[in-house]
Protein backbone atom coordinates (compact mmCIF):
# COMPACT_ATOMS: atom_id res chain seq x y z
CA UNK A 1 0.00 0.00 0.00
CA UNK A 2 0.89 3.43 -0.56
CA UNK A 3 1.43 5.73 2.56
CA UNK A 4 -0.73 8.38 2.66
CA UNK A 5 0.59 12.14 2.45
CA UNK A 6 -0.09 14.81 3.82
CA UNK A 7 -2.00 16.58 0.61
CA UNK A 8 -4.30 13.11 0.21
CA UNK A 9 -5.12 13.55 4.25
CA UNK A 10 -5.94 17.30 3.35
CA UNK A 11 -8.22 16.52 0.47
CA UNK A 12 -9.86 13.53 2.38
CA UNK A 13 -10.98 16.19 4.98
CA UNK A 14 -12.07 18.98 2.48
CA UNK A 15 -14.11 16.36 0.96
CA UNK A 16 -15.95 14.88 4.25
CA UNK A 17 -16.44 18.61 5.15
CA UNK A 18 -18.27 19.55 1.72
CA UNK A 19 -19.97 16.19 1.84
CA UNK A 20 -21.45 17.30 5.29
CA UNK A 21 -22.10 21.08 4.08
CA UNK A 22 -24.14 20.02 1.58
CA UNK A 23 -26.22 17.05 3.37
CA UNK A 24 -27.09 19.77 5.98
CA UNK A 25 -28.21 21.51 3.20
CA UNK A 26 -30.22 18.55 1.76
CA UNK A 27 -31.45 18.50 5.30
CA UNK A 28 -31.91 22.00 6.32
CA UNK A 29 -34.62 21.96 2.99
CA UNK A 30 -36.67 19.26 3.88
CA UNK A 31 -37.22 19.92 7.51
CA UNK A 32 -38.99 22.84 7.94
CA UNK A 33 -41.37 21.37 5.37
CA UNK A 34 -41.76 18.26 7.74
CA UNK A 35 -42.23 20.32 10.80
CA UNK A 36 -44.66 22.22 8.98
CA UNK A 37 -46.62 19.90 7.86
CA UNK A 38 -46.43 17.51 10.95
CA UNK A 39 -47.81 21.12 12.42
CA UNK A 40 -50.76 20.91 10.10
CA UNK A 41 -51.67 17.19 10.99
CA UNK A 42 -51.05 18.50 15.16
CA UNK A 43 -54.13 21.76 14.59
CA UNK A 44 -56.21 19.93 12.04
CA UNK A 45 -55.92 16.35 12.60
CA UNK A 46 -59.05 16.45 15.34
CA UNK A 47 -61.18 18.65 12.89
CA UNK A 48 -61.10 15.73 10.49
CA UNK A 49 -63.74 12.80 10.20
CA UNK A 50 -66.62 10.90 7.85
CA UNK A 51 -68.84 13.62 8.63
CA UNK A 52 -66.43 16.69 8.01
CA UNK A 53 -65.96 15.50 4.72
CA UNK A 54 -69.58 14.98 3.70
CA UNK A 55 -71.49 17.87 5.44
CA UNK A 56 -72.71 21.45 4.27
CA UNK A 57 -70.44 23.98 6.06
CA UNK A 58 -72.83 25.74 8.14
CA UNK A 59 -73.24 28.77 10.53
CA UNK A 60 -71.57 31.33 7.67
CA UNK A 61 -68.59 28.84 7.16
CA UNK A 62 -67.42 28.77 11.01
CA UNK A 63 -68.90 25.83 10.86
CA UNK A 64 -69.93 22.66 9.31
CA UNK A 65 -67.85 20.16 6.73
CA UNK A 66 -66.62 20.86 2.97
CA UNK A 67 -68.71 18.79 0.65
CA UNK A 68 -69.73 21.33 -1.53
CA UNK A 69 -65.46 22.10 -2.26
CA UNK A 70 -64.54 18.71 -2.16
CA UNK A 71 -67.50 17.93 -4.97
CA UNK A 72 -66.43 21.10 -6.88
CA UNK A 73 -63.51 19.88 -6.93
CA UNK A 74 -63.87 16.42 -8.11
CA UNK A 75 -65.48 18.47 -11.00
CA UNK A 76 -63.27 21.36 -12.14
CA UNK A 77 -60.36 18.18 -12.29
CA UNK A 78 -62.55 16.35 -14.56
CA UNK A 79 -63.50 19.04 -16.81
CA UNK A 80 -60.40 20.03 -17.29
CA UNK A 81 -58.83 16.33 -17.74
CA UNK A 82 -61.64 15.76 -20.62
CA UNK A 83 -59.99 18.99 -22.43
CA UNK A 84 -56.66 18.53 -21.65
CA UNK A 85 -55.66 14.88 -21.92
CA UNK A 86 -56.90 14.34 -25.88
CA UNK A 87 -55.09 17.50 -26.55
CA UNK A 88 -51.91 16.48 -24.57
CA UNK A 89 -51.48 13.20 -25.66
CA UNK A 90 -52.49 14.61 -29.73
CA UNK A 91 -49.92 16.77 -29.49
CA UNK A 92 -47.31 14.79 -27.63
CA UNK A 93 -47.88 12.05 -30.53
CA UNK A 94 -47.41 14.97 -33.25
CA UNK A 95 -44.02 15.78 -31.60
CA UNK A 96 -42.55 12.50 -31.04
CA UNK A 97 -43.84 10.71 -34.05
CA UNK A 98 -44.16 13.34 -37.07
CA UNK A 99 -42.50 16.62 -35.81
CA UNK A 100 -38.74 16.82 -37.81
CA UNK A 101 -35.79 18.30 -35.29
CA UNK A 102 -36.18 21.61 -36.94
CA UNK A 103 -36.97 25.65 -35.81
CA UNK A 104 -40.85 24.81 -36.11
CA UNK A 105 -40.65 22.35 -33.63
CA UNK A 106 -38.17 24.22 -30.94
CA UNK A 107 -40.85 26.98 -31.58
CA UNK A 108 -43.37 24.42 -30.52
CA UNK A 109 -40.85 23.67 -27.42
CA UNK A 110 -40.55 27.05 -26.03
CA UNK A 111 -44.28 27.75 -26.48
CA UNK A 112 -44.73 24.76 -24.35
CA UNK A 113 -42.51 25.88 -21.49
CA UNK A 114 -43.82 29.59 -21.83
CA UNK A 115 -47.25 28.25 -21.05
CA UNK A 116 -46.21 26.39 -18.36
CA UNK A 117 -44.09 29.70 -16.79
CA UNK A 118 -46.58 32.21 -17.17
CA UNK A 119 -47.91 33.18 -13.74
CA UNK A 120 -50.91 31.46 -12.92
CA UNK A 121 -52.86 35.16 -12.48
CA UNK A 122 -51.85 35.83 -15.74
CA UNK A 123 -54.01 32.59 -16.52
CA UNK A 124 -56.71 33.70 -14.52
CA UNK A 125 -56.66 36.72 -16.68
CA UNK A 126 -56.94 34.97 -19.98
CA UNK A 127 -59.70 33.24 -18.77
CA UNK A 128 -61.72 35.76 -18.01
CA UNK A 129 -61.04 37.78 -20.88
CA UNK A 130 -61.57 34.25 -23.19
CA UNK A 131 -63.61 31.79 -21.90
CA UNK A 132 -66.38 34.28 -19.25
CA UNK A 133 -66.38 36.85 -21.58
CA UNK A 134 -65.61 36.24 -25.29
CA UNK A 135 -67.41 32.51 -25.36
CA UNK A 136 -70.00 33.60 -22.84
CA UNK A 137 -69.43 30.22 -20.65
CA UNK A 138 -69.97 33.20 -17.28
CA UNK A 139 -67.98 31.98 -14.88
CA UNK A 140 -68.92 28.26 -14.85
CA UNK A 141 -66.80 25.26 -14.32
CA UNK A 142 -66.40 24.89 -17.59
CA UNK A 143 -64.72 28.05 -17.84
CA UNK A 144 -62.52 27.37 -14.84
CA UNK A 145 -61.86 23.98 -16.26
CA UNK A 146 -60.86 25.55 -19.39
CA UNK A 147 -58.48 27.61 -18.25
CA UNK A 148 -57.09 24.96 -16.17
CA UNK A 149 -56.50 22.80 -18.83
CA UNK A 150 -54.63 24.95 -20.88
CA UNK A 151 -52.36 26.21 -18.12
CA UNK A 152 -51.57 22.24 -17.10
CA UNK A 153 -51.58 21.17 -20.81
CA UNK A 154 -47.51 21.04 -20.82
CA UNK A 155 -47.64 18.60 -17.47
CA UNK A 156 -49.61 16.37 -19.69
CA UNK A 157 -47.25 17.10 -23.37
CA UNK A 158 -43.58 16.52 -21.68
CA UNK A 159 -44.87 13.11 -20.27
CA UNK A 160 -46.57 11.77 -22.44
CA UNK A 161 -43.58 12.50 -24.97
CA UNK A 162 -41.42 11.42 -22.28
CA UNK A 163 -43.15 7.79 -22.40
CA UNK A 164 -43.02 7.60 -25.87
CA UNK A 165 -39.29 8.40 -26.38
CA UNK A 166 -39.08 5.38 -24.26
CA UNK A 167 -40.80 3.19 -27.08
CA UNK A 168 -37.70 1.01 -29.20
CA UNK A 169 -37.85 3.18 -32.39
CA UNK A 170 -37.04 -0.94 -33.23
CA UNK A 171 -40.91 -1.54 -32.64
CA UNK A 172 -42.13 1.01 -34.75
CA UNK A 173 -39.70 -0.49 -38.12
CA UNK A 174 -40.95 -3.78 -37.40
CA UNK A 175 -44.60 -2.66 -37.77
CA UNK A 176 -44.58 -0.31 -40.87
CA UNK A 177 -42.53 -3.45 -42.21
CA UNK A 178 -45.96 -5.09 -41.96
CA UNK A 179 -47.36 -2.45 -43.80
CA UNK A 180 -48.78 -0.69 -41.20
CA UNK A 181 -49.77 2.90 -41.47
CA UNK A 182 -48.39 5.38 -38.97
CA UNK A 183 -51.53 5.18 -37.01
CA UNK A 184 -52.20 1.80 -36.74
CA UNK A 185 -48.55 1.72 -35.73
CA UNK A 186 -49.32 4.69 -33.22
CA UNK A 187 -52.29 3.04 -31.82
CA UNK A 188 -51.07 -0.41 -31.64
CA UNK A 189 -47.84 -0.70 -30.89
CA UNK A 190 -47.03 2.70 -29.26
CA UNK A 191 -49.46 3.92 -27.63
CA UNK A 192 -49.80 0.81 -25.74
CA UNK A 193 -46.49 0.47 -25.00
CA UNK A 194 -46.63 3.60 -23.88
CA UNK A 195 -49.92 3.95 -21.78
CA UNK A 196 -48.88 3.45 -18.16
CA UNK A 197 -46.06 6.27 -18.72
CA UNK A 198 -48.72 8.76 -20.10
CA UNK A 199 -51.16 7.28 -16.72
CA UNK A 200 -48.38 8.88 -14.61
CA UNK A 201 -47.96 12.13 -16.21
CA UNK A 202 -51.95 12.69 -15.79
CA UNK A 203 -52.04 11.88 -12.04
CA UNK A 204 -49.83 14.33 -11.86
CA UNK A 205 -51.84 17.07 -13.73
CA UNK A 206 -54.76 15.80 -11.46
CA UNK A 207 -52.74 16.59 -8.57
CA UNK A 208 -51.87 19.88 -10.17
CA UNK A 209 -55.17 21.07 -11.00
CA UNK A 210 -56.77 20.28 -7.46
CA UNK A 211 -54.28 22.69 -6.18
CA UNK A 212 -54.66 25.68 -8.31
CA UNK A 213 -56.47 28.33 -6.65
CA UNK A 214 -55.26 31.86 -8.68
CA UNK A 215 -56.79 30.50 -11.77
CA UNK A 216 -60.45 29.46 -10.56
CA UNK A 217 -60.71 32.49 -8.30
CA UNK A 218 -62.22 34.63 -11.23
CA UNK A 219 -63.68 32.08 -13.64
CA UNK A 220 -65.91 29.57 -11.87
CA UNK A 221 -65.06 29.01 -8.40
CA UNK A 222 -67.33 31.08 -5.82
CA UNK A 223 -66.67 31.70 -1.98
CA UNK A 224 -70.58 30.35 -0.96
CA UNK A 225 -72.80 28.17 -2.58
CA UNK A 226 -75.73 26.89 -0.88
CA UNK A 227 -76.70 24.31 -3.91
CA UNK A 228 -74.28 21.58 -5.79
CA UNK A 229 -73.08 22.21 -9.46
CA UNK A 230 -75.81 20.24 -11.76
CA UNK A 231 -73.60 20.75 -14.76
CA UNK A 232 -70.76 22.41 -16.41
CA UNK A 233 -72.41 25.92 -16.62
CA UNK A 234 -73.11 25.93 -12.82
CA UNK A 235 -70.66 27.77 -10.81
CA UNK A 236 -69.37 25.88 -7.62
CA UNK A 237 -67.50 25.92 -4.77
CA UNK A 238 -63.29 24.58 -4.62
CA UNK A 239 -60.99 23.17 -2.08
CA UNK A 240 -57.73 25.44 -2.85
CA UNK A 241 -60.21 28.45 -2.66
CA UNK A 242 -61.92 27.04 0.32
CA UNK A 243 -59.07 27.60 2.23
CA UNK A 244 -58.16 30.75 0.94
CA UNK A 245 -62.14 32.14 2.10
CA UNK A 246 -61.69 30.32 5.73
CA UNK A 247 -58.32 31.60 6.05
CA UNK A 248 -58.83 35.17 5.28
CA UNK A 249 -62.14 36.13 3.96
CA UNK A 250 -64.91 34.86 7.14
CA UNK A 251 -64.68 36.73 10.34
CA UNK A 252 -64.90 34.21 13.74
CA UNK A 253 -63.74 30.65 11.68
CA UNK A 254 -62.06 28.56 14.89
CA UNK A 255 -58.74 28.38 14.73
CA UNK A 256 -58.50 24.80 13.67
CA UNK A 257 -61.09 24.87 11.03
CA UNK A 258 -58.63 25.76 7.98
CA UNK A 259 -56.31 23.78 9.64
CA UNK A 260 -58.38 20.86 8.80
CA UNK A 261 -59.36 22.46 5.39
CA UNK A 262 -55.48 22.64 4.60
CA UNK A 263 -54.80 18.93 5.88
CA UNK A 264 -57.16 17.48 3.46
CA UNK A 265 -56.41 18.92 0.08
CA UNK A 266 -53.05 18.51 1.47
CA UNK A 267 -53.26 14.99 1.40
CA UNK A 268 -55.38 14.71 -1.25
CA UNK A 269 -52.49 16.16 -3.40
CA UNK A 270 -49.40 14.53 -1.58
CA UNK A 271 -51.51 11.12 -2.22
CA UNK A 272 -51.57 11.89 -5.88
CA UNK A 273 -48.38 12.41 -6.16
CA UNK A 274 -47.23 9.39 -4.21
CA UNK A 275 -49.19 6.89 -6.42
CA UNK A 276 -47.93 8.53 -9.60
CA UNK A 277 -43.90 8.04 -8.17
CA UNK A 278 -44.68 4.43 -6.88
CA UNK A 279 -46.75 4.04 -10.20
CA UNK A 280 -43.51 5.15 -12.04
CA UNK A 281 -41.58 2.79 -9.60
CA UNK A 282 -43.14 -0.13 -10.59
CA UNK A 283 -42.90 0.48 -13.98
CA UNK A 284 -39.14 1.13 -14.71
CA UNK A 285 -39.08 -2.35 -12.35
CA UNK A 286 -40.96 -3.67 -15.10
CA UNK A 287 -39.57 -2.37 -18.34
CA UNK A 288 -38.93 -5.40 -20.48
CA UNK A 289 -36.59 -3.67 -23.38
CA UNK B 1 -42.73 13.55 -48.63
CA UNK B 2 -45.08 10.86 -48.10
CA UNK B 3 -47.15 12.74 -51.50
CA UNK B 4 -44.76 12.04 -53.71
CA UNK B 5 -43.78 8.02 -52.80
CA UNK B 6 -47.68 7.31 -52.97
CA UNK B 7 -48.30 8.26 -56.32
CA UNK B 8 -45.18 6.50 -57.42
CA UNK B 9 -46.92 3.09 -56.09
CA UNK B 10 -50.61 4.52 -57.29
CA UNK B 11 -49.49 4.33 -61.18
CA UNK B 12 -49.76 0.70 -60.88
CA UNK B 13 -53.10 0.18 -59.42
CA UNK B 14 -52.42 -2.95 -57.67
CA UNK B 15 -50.31 -0.87 -54.94
CA UNK B 16 -52.58 1.62 -54.49
CA UNK B 17 -52.88 1.89 -50.56
CA UNK B 18 -55.15 4.62 -50.40
CA UNK B 19 -57.64 2.62 -48.67
CA UNK B 20 -60.13 3.63 -45.94
CA UNK B 21 -56.89 3.42 -43.28
CA UNK B 22 -54.52 5.13 -45.33
CA UNK B 23 -57.13 8.36 -45.37
CA UNK B 24 -57.80 7.45 -41.80
CA UNK B 25 -53.57 7.88 -41.67
CA UNK B 26 -53.71 11.54 -43.48
CA UNK B 27 -57.34 13.01 -40.79
CA UNK B 28 -55.10 11.48 -37.96
CA UNK B 29 -51.81 13.43 -38.93
CA UNK B 30 -54.10 16.44 -39.96
CA UNK B 31 -55.32 16.22 -35.64
CA UNK B 32 -52.41 15.60 -34.18
CA UNK B 33 -50.50 18.45 -36.30
CA UNK B 34 -53.44 20.91 -35.02
CA UNK B 35 -53.07 19.72 -31.11
CA UNK B 36 -49.37 20.11 -31.29
CA UNK B 37 -49.59 23.77 -32.62
CA UNK B 38 -52.31 24.32 -30.47
CA UNK B 39 -49.46 25.54 -27.87
CA UNK B 40 -48.18 28.41 -29.62
CA UNK B 41 -52.44 29.12 -30.44
CA UNK B 42 -52.73 29.55 -26.42
CA UNK B 43 -49.98 31.32 -25.95
CA UNK B 44 -50.67 33.86 -28.88
CA UNK B 45 -54.26 33.89 -27.71
CA UNK B 46 -53.28 34.75 -23.54
CA UNK B 47 -51.36 37.33 -24.87
CA UNK B 48 -53.97 38.38 -27.47
CA UNK B 49 -56.59 38.54 -24.95
CA UNK B 50 -55.57 40.01 -21.83
CA UNK B 51 -54.36 42.75 -24.35
CA UNK B 52 -57.66 43.20 -25.72
CA UNK B 53 -59.13 43.61 -22.15
CA UNK B 54 -56.23 45.84 -21.12
CA UNK B 55 -56.12 48.36 -24.50
CA UNK B 56 -58.43 50.82 -23.24
CA UNK B 57 -56.76 51.59 -20.60
CA UNK B 58 -53.69 51.66 -22.52
CA UNK B 59 -54.78 54.29 -25.31
CA UNK B 60 -56.78 56.36 -22.51
CA UNK B 61 -55.49 56.46 -18.81
CA UNK B 62 -51.98 55.29 -19.27
CA UNK B 63 -49.01 57.09 -18.98
CA UNK B 64 -45.55 55.61 -18.90
CA UNK B 65 -44.26 57.57 -16.82
CA UNK B 66 -47.22 57.21 -14.09
CA UNK B 67 -47.48 53.46 -14.50
CA UNK B 68 -43.76 52.64 -13.91
CA UNK B 69 -42.40 55.67 -12.13
CA UNK B 70 -45.45 56.29 -9.72
CA UNK B 71 -45.50 54.71 -6.44
CA UNK B 72 -49.02 55.31 -5.57
CA UNK B 73 -51.71 52.70 -6.17
CA UNK B 74 -55.18 54.43 -5.95
CA UNK B 75 -57.46 53.06 -8.37
CA UNK B 76 -60.60 53.55 -6.61
CA UNK B 77 -60.00 57.24 -5.77
CA UNK B 78 -62.74 58.55 -7.19
CA UNK B 79 -61.67 62.24 -8.21
CA UNK B 80 -57.65 61.30 -9.04
CA UNK B 81 -57.39 57.73 -9.41
CA UNK B 82 -53.81 57.11 -9.84
CA UNK B 83 -52.18 53.79 -11.41
CA UNK B 84 -48.56 53.37 -10.54
CA UNK B 85 -46.92 49.85 -10.13
CA UNK B 86 -43.59 51.31 -8.71
CA UNK B 87 -44.30 49.72 -4.79
CA UNK B 88 -45.67 46.83 -6.72
CA UNK B 89 -42.80 46.15 -8.45
CA UNK B 90 -40.81 46.69 -5.79
CA UNK B 91 -42.98 44.54 -3.35
CA UNK B 92 -42.49 41.52 -5.94
CA UNK B 93 -38.74 42.24 -6.39
CA UNK B 94 -38.20 42.48 -2.73
CA UNK B 95 -40.02 39.03 -2.25
CA UNK B 96 -38.37 37.32 -4.80
CA UNK B 97 -35.01 38.64 -3.87
CA UNK B 98 -35.16 37.26 -0.47
CA UNK B 99 -36.69 33.64 -1.28
CA UNK B 100 -33.66 33.37 -4.40
CA UNK B 101 -31.13 34.70 -1.47
CA UNK B 102 -32.94 31.68 0.87
CA UNK B 103 -33.13 28.75 -2.22
CA UNK B 104 -30.24 29.44 -4.23
CA UNK B 105 -27.72 28.14 -1.91
CA UNK B 106 -30.15 25.31 -0.35
CA UNK B 107 -31.68 24.17 -3.85
CA UNK B 108 -27.81 23.93 -5.69
CA UNK B 109 -26.27 22.46 -2.34
CA UNK B 110 -29.15 20.07 -2.61
CA UNK B 111 -28.93 19.12 -5.74
CA UNK B 112 -24.90 18.48 -5.52
CA UNK B 113 -25.68 16.15 -2.41
CA UNK B 114 -28.39 14.30 -4.09
CA UNK B 115 -26.51 14.05 -7.59
CA UNK B 116 -23.47 13.64 -6.54
CA UNK B 117 -22.60 11.80 -2.71
CA UNK B 118 -25.71 10.03 -2.27
CA UNK B 119 -26.42 6.86 -3.51
CA UNK B 120 -28.76 4.23 -3.82
CA UNK B 121 -31.69 4.48 -1.73
CA UNK B 122 -31.08 7.64 -0.34
CA UNK B 123 -30.38 9.06 -3.60
CA UNK B 124 -34.59 7.87 -4.43
CA UNK B 125 -35.87 8.44 -1.33
CA UNK B 126 -34.26 11.90 -1.16
CA UNK B 127 -35.67 12.85 -4.96
CA UNK B 128 -39.17 11.57 -3.75
CA UNK B 129 -39.03 13.92 -0.73
CA UNK B 130 -38.13 16.64 -3.27
CA UNK B 131 -40.74 15.74 -5.64
CA UNK B 132 -43.04 15.89 -3.06
CA UNK B 133 -42.39 19.15 -1.41
CA UNK B 134 -42.92 20.50 -4.83
CA UNK B 135 -46.44 19.58 -5.17
CA UNK B 136 -47.65 21.52 -1.98
CA UNK B 137 -50.28 24.56 -3.61
CA UNK B 138 -49.42 27.57 -3.17
CA UNK B 139 -52.45 27.91 -1.60
CA UNK B 140 -51.36 26.08 0.97
CA UNK B 141 -48.09 27.93 1.21
CA UNK B 142 -49.83 31.09 1.90
CA UNK B 143 -52.23 29.66 4.43
CA UNK B 144 -48.84 27.98 6.27
CA UNK B 145 -47.64 32.05 6.23
CA UNK B 146 -50.50 33.32 7.53
CA UNK B 147 -51.21 30.75 10.89
CA UNK B 148 -47.35 29.65 11.63
CA UNK B 149 -45.03 31.97 10.19
CA UNK B 150 -46.56 34.76 11.59
CA UNK B 151 -46.80 34.24 14.96
CA UNK B 152 -43.44 32.77 14.76
CA UNK B 153 -42.29 35.94 13.49
CA UNK B 154 -43.98 37.69 16.15
CA UNK B 155 -42.31 36.26 18.36
CA UNK B 156 -39.29 35.60 17.79
CA UNK B 157 -38.31 39.34 16.33
CA UNK B 158 -40.68 40.95 18.64
CA UNK B 159 -42.51 43.09 15.80
CA UNK B 160 -46.08 43.81 16.09
CA UNK B 161 -47.25 42.27 12.62
CA UNK B 162 -45.69 39.00 10.71
CA UNK B 163 -46.82 39.40 7.34
CA UNK B 164 -44.37 41.26 5.58
CA UNK B 165 -41.01 41.22 3.19
CA UNK B 166 -39.38 38.34 5.54
CA UNK B 167 -42.66 36.23 5.82
CA UNK B 168 -43.10 35.78 1.84
CA UNK B 169 -39.81 35.48 1.48
CA UNK B 170 -39.28 32.58 3.28
CA UNK B 171 -41.91 31.35 2.25
CA UNK B 172 -41.56 31.79 -1.41
CA UNK B 173 -38.19 30.54 -0.61
CA UNK B 174 -39.29 27.32 0.54
CA UNK B 175 -41.70 27.06 -2.52
CA UNK B 176 -39.15 27.74 -4.98
CA UNK B 177 -36.20 25.31 -3.57
CA UNK B 178 -37.39 21.96 -4.23
CA UNK B 179 -38.55 23.22 -8.27
CA UNK B 180 -35.14 23.95 -8.59
CA UNK B 181 -33.25 21.49 -6.96
CA UNK B 182 -34.85 18.67 -9.30
CA UNK B 183 -33.72 21.55 -12.34
CA UNK B 184 -30.47 22.03 -10.94
CA UNK B 185 -29.86 18.03 -10.43
CA UNK B 186 -31.41 17.55 -14.34
CA UNK B 187 -28.50 19.88 -15.20
CA UNK B 188 -25.43 18.15 -13.08
CA UNK B 189 -26.89 14.32 -14.57
CA UNK B 190 -26.72 16.00 -17.57
CA UNK B 191 -22.60 16.03 -17.39
CA UNK B 192 -21.40 13.06 -18.75
CA UNK B 193 -19.61 10.55 -16.73
CA UNK B 194 -16.60 10.45 -18.68
CA UNK B 195 -15.90 13.99 -17.35
CA UNK B 196 -15.86 12.42 -14.02
CA UNK B 197 -14.09 9.65 -14.88
CA UNK B 198 -11.28 11.79 -16.87
CA UNK B 199 -11.18 13.73 -13.69
CA UNK B 200 -10.85 11.15 -10.98
CA UNK B 201 -8.06 9.08 -13.25
CA UNK B 202 -6.09 11.90 -13.12
CA UNK B 203 -6.51 11.44 -8.96
CA UNK B 204 -8.54 14.16 -8.57
CA UNK B 205 -10.90 12.97 -4.98
CA UNK B 206 -14.85 13.42 -5.37
CA UNK B 207 -14.77 17.37 -4.23
CA UNK B 208 -12.40 18.15 -6.59
CA UNK B 209 -14.10 15.96 -9.13
CA UNK B 210 -17.22 18.32 -8.17
CA UNK B 211 -15.91 21.72 -8.16
CA UNK B 212 -13.40 21.58 -11.02
CA UNK B 213 -15.19 19.92 -13.61
CA UNK B 214 -18.81 18.72 -12.66
CA UNK B 215 -19.90 22.46 -11.77
CA UNK B 216 -18.34 24.55 -14.94
CA UNK B 217 -19.61 21.78 -17.28
CA UNK B 218 -23.15 22.49 -15.46
CA UNK B 219 -22.50 26.43 -14.97
CA UNK B 220 -25.64 26.90 -17.66
CA UNK B 221 -28.20 24.34 -16.42
CA UNK B 222 -27.58 25.91 -13.03
CA UNK B 223 -27.87 29.37 -14.06
CA UNK B 224 -30.78 27.93 -16.42
CA UNK B 225 -32.53 26.40 -12.95
CA UNK B 226 -32.26 29.51 -10.78
CA UNK B 227 -33.88 31.31 -13.61
CA UNK B 228 -37.17 29.46 -13.54
CA UNK B 229 -37.02 29.67 -9.94
CA UNK B 230 -36.74 33.59 -10.18
CA UNK B 231 -39.14 33.12 -12.90
CA UNK B 232 -41.95 31.03 -10.24
CA UNK B 233 -40.99 33.89 -7.64
CA UNK B 234 -41.99 36.63 -9.77
CA UNK B 235 -45.41 34.47 -11.18
CA UNK B 236 -46.40 32.98 -7.65
CA UNK B 237 -49.79 34.89 -6.57
CA UNK B 238 -51.44 32.84 -3.85
CA UNK B 239 -48.67 32.34 -1.35
CA UNK B 240 -47.45 36.28 -1.73
CA UNK B 241 -51.40 37.36 -1.26
CA UNK B 242 -51.72 36.10 1.86
CA UNK B 243 -47.84 36.47 3.66
CA UNK B 244 -46.88 39.81 2.43
CA UNK B 245 -49.46 41.38 4.35
CA UNK B 246 -50.39 43.57 0.85
CA UNK B 247 -50.03 46.96 1.85
CA UNK B 248 -48.82 48.74 -1.00
CA UNK B 249 -45.34 50.35 0.14
CA UNK B 250 -41.63 50.64 -0.94
CA UNK B 251 -40.24 48.56 1.41
CA UNK B 252 -37.32 50.19 3.93
CA UNK B 253 -36.81 46.74 5.68
CA UNK B 254 -37.63 42.94 6.17
CA UNK B 255 -40.13 43.80 8.24
CA UNK B 256 -42.19 46.17 5.83
CA UNK B 257 -45.53 44.82 4.49
CA UNK B 258 -45.63 45.22 1.01
CA UNK B 259 -48.20 43.93 -1.67
CA UNK B 260 -46.73 42.26 -5.20
CA UNK B 261 -48.15 42.76 -8.80
CA UNK B 262 -49.99 39.28 -9.19
CA UNK B 263 -51.29 39.41 -5.42
CA UNK B 264 -52.73 43.02 -6.66
CA UNK B 265 -54.71 41.37 -9.63
CA UNK B 266 -55.86 38.74 -7.50
CA UNK B 267 -57.39 40.87 -4.20
CA UNK B 268 -58.54 43.36 -6.79
CA UNK B 269 -59.82 42.03 -9.92
CA UNK B 270 -63.31 40.34 -8.35
CA UNK B 271 -64.41 43.96 -7.27
CA UNK B 272 -64.17 46.28 -10.53
CA UNK B 273 -66.43 46.44 -13.28
CA UNK B 274 -65.83 44.97 -16.58
CA UNK B 275 -64.31 47.24 -18.85
CA UNK B 276 -63.92 49.80 -16.01
CA UNK B 277 -60.20 51.86 -15.86
CA UNK B 278 -59.24 50.06 -12.97
CA UNK B 279 -60.52 46.62 -14.55
CA UNK B 280 -58.37 47.11 -17.80
CA UNK B 281 -55.31 48.59 -15.54
CA UNK B 282 -55.45 45.31 -13.58
CA UNK B 283 -55.49 43.52 -17.46
CA UNK B 284 -52.34 45.88 -18.03
CA UNK B 285 -50.38 44.55 -15.38
CA UNK B 286 -51.56 41.25 -16.77
CA UNK B 287 -49.81 42.34 -19.48
CA UNK B 288 -46.23 43.35 -17.95
CA UNK B 289 -46.39 40.09 -15.88
CA UNK B 290 -46.60 38.10 -19.11
CA UNK B 291 -44.22 39.82 -20.87
CA UNK B 292 -41.94 39.74 -18.07
CA UNK B 293 -42.31 36.01 -17.45
CA UNK B 294 -41.86 35.14 -21.08
CA UNK B 295 -38.65 36.97 -21.26
CA UNK B 296 -36.90 35.22 -18.18
CA UNK B 297 -37.88 31.72 -19.43
CA UNK B 298 -36.57 32.72 -22.96
CA UNK B 299 -33.55 33.38 -21.42
CA UNK B 300 -33.52 30.49 -19.09
CA UNK B 301 -33.87 28.21 -22.64
CA UNK B 302 -31.38 29.91 -24.74
CA UNK B 303 -28.63 29.38 -21.72
CA UNK B 304 -29.73 25.70 -21.43
CA UNK B 305 -29.61 25.53 -24.89
CA UNK B 306 -26.67 26.79 -25.69
CA UNK B 307 -24.58 24.37 -23.72
CA UNK B 308 -26.33 21.64 -25.35
CA UNK B 309 -24.95 22.89 -28.66
CA UNK B 310 -20.87 23.83 -27.15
Amino acid sequence: MFAESDLNARNKRVQGLFRMLFLMMTILLIVPVAIILFTLVSKGGSVISIDFLFTNPTDGMTAGGIFPALLGTVWIVAVALLASVPLGVAAAIYLNEYAGDNWFTRLIQLAIINLAGVPSIVHALFGVGAFVIFFGFGTSILAASLTLAIMTLPIVIVSTRESLRAVPQAFREACWNMGATRWQTIRRIVLPNAISGILTGVILEVSRTAGETAPIMFTGAAFFLPFLPQGVFDQTMAMSLHLFVVATQVPGVPEELPFGVALVLIAMVLIMNSISIAFRMYLRGKKKW
Amino acid sequence: MPEASSTNLASTADFDRRDLDWYIDKVVQLIVFFAGISAIIFIIGIFVFITMEGLGFLFEDFTFKEFFLSPFWEPSDEDAPEYGILALIAGTASVTGLAMIVAIPFSLGAAIYIGEFATGKVRETLKVLVELLAAIPSVVWGFIGLSIMNPLIIDLFDVPVGLNVLNAGIILGLMAAPIMTSIAEDALKAVPDRYREAAEALGATRWQVIFKTVLPAAKNGLLGAVLLGVGRGFGETMAVLMATGHAVNIPGSLFDPVRALTATIAAELGETAVGSPHYQALFTIGIFLFIITFLINLTADLIVRGIRKG
